[in-house]
């Protein structure tokens, strides 16, 4: 029998890895009959979605523009080290 | 230069914001265009069959992981993990019987554009709460999508490593956004 903390960590381990054969009866047993377990799994998969949105959201953003004084710098440093080559 | 002016002009934006939605530093993300636009006119490898804008993001995106390589080595993995004085120390969500302490609750996920945006706003807070090295690996798998294979290839450690550090980071992220979200 598979503890709540023990099934958290499969749980997310199945984020990142195909849980073996008996990992995956083990937890599948668990989830059955523990609704907070449910939930946990439940809630990393939204927390998933969530800063996939965030990234997109980010990514879509028009109000966010490389600084001026950012752009500036970088056009100094890349012609710094350009003219530092030749 | 003119490349390197004409890439910032009609790119710019784009390569910062990507940058940006991956690292959330405003000083990394620069960093990283401006190491794309080094790497972009040293090997001039740009050729016809895709736009300027790929090939750029192309070669952002190595950029990127090496900005999160380089901040996740900063420190040993063994400092990383033995983060039991922090806040994402397992002892604060499961007691020594392996229950929960606080069981996880229903979360009311957001359902029109006004509370999309706060929930967002209360993700991003959190993000900036964890650990910066669990930030960036999480960032890394979650974000970045970056299998765990290749995690481990390029932070040289361990898969038992990358699993415990990202759960730890999972852990703190749902508990702070149960903390900070409504719950049902």
């Amino acid at each position: 029998m598979l503890t709540c903390k023990q099934a958290s960590q499969l749980i997310s381990q199945s984020l990142d890895r195909p849980l073996s054969w008996t990992d995956r009866i083990k937890l599948r047993f668990h989830l059955f009959i523990c609704d907070a377990c449910t939930r946990f799994n439940q809630q990393l998969k939204q927390l998933r979605i969530a800063v996939q949105t965030l990234k997109r959201y980010i990514e879509n953003d028009s109000a966010i523009q490389l600084p001026i004084e950012a752009k500036a710098r970088i056009v100094n440093n890349v012609s710094g080290s350009e003219s530092n080559q030749h | 230069m003119a490349n390197v002016n004409d890439w910032l002009n009609e790119h710019g934006d784009y390569l910062y914001r990507f940058a940006l939605a991956r690292l959330r530093d405003p000083h990394q993300a620069e960093d990283a265009v401006q190491e794309t636009m080094l790497a972009a006119i040293k090997n001039n490898s740009f050729e016809g069959g895709s736009t300027a804008r790929t090939w750029l993001t192309g070669i952002l995106k190595h950029k990127i992981i090496d900005i999160q390589r380089k901040q996740i080595r900063e420190q040993p993995i063994s400092d990383i993990l033995d983060l039991d004085a922090s806040d994402t120390s397992m002892d604060d969500f499961f007691d020594e019987t392996g229950h929960w302490l606080d069981r996880p609750q229903e979360w009311d996920m957001p359902e029109n554009a006004l509370e999309q945006k706060q929930f967002l706003a209360t993700l991003s807070k959190c993000l900036d709460k964890l650990p910066s090295k669990l930030a960036a690996l999480f960032m890394m798998r979650d974000v970045h999508e970056i299998d765990n294979e290749n995690i481990c290839k390029e932070l040289e450690i361990t898969a038992t490593n990358a699993w415990v550090m990202l759960y730890r980071a999972r852990m703190g992220l749902r508990k702070c956004l149960e903390m900070n979200w409504i719950t049902r």
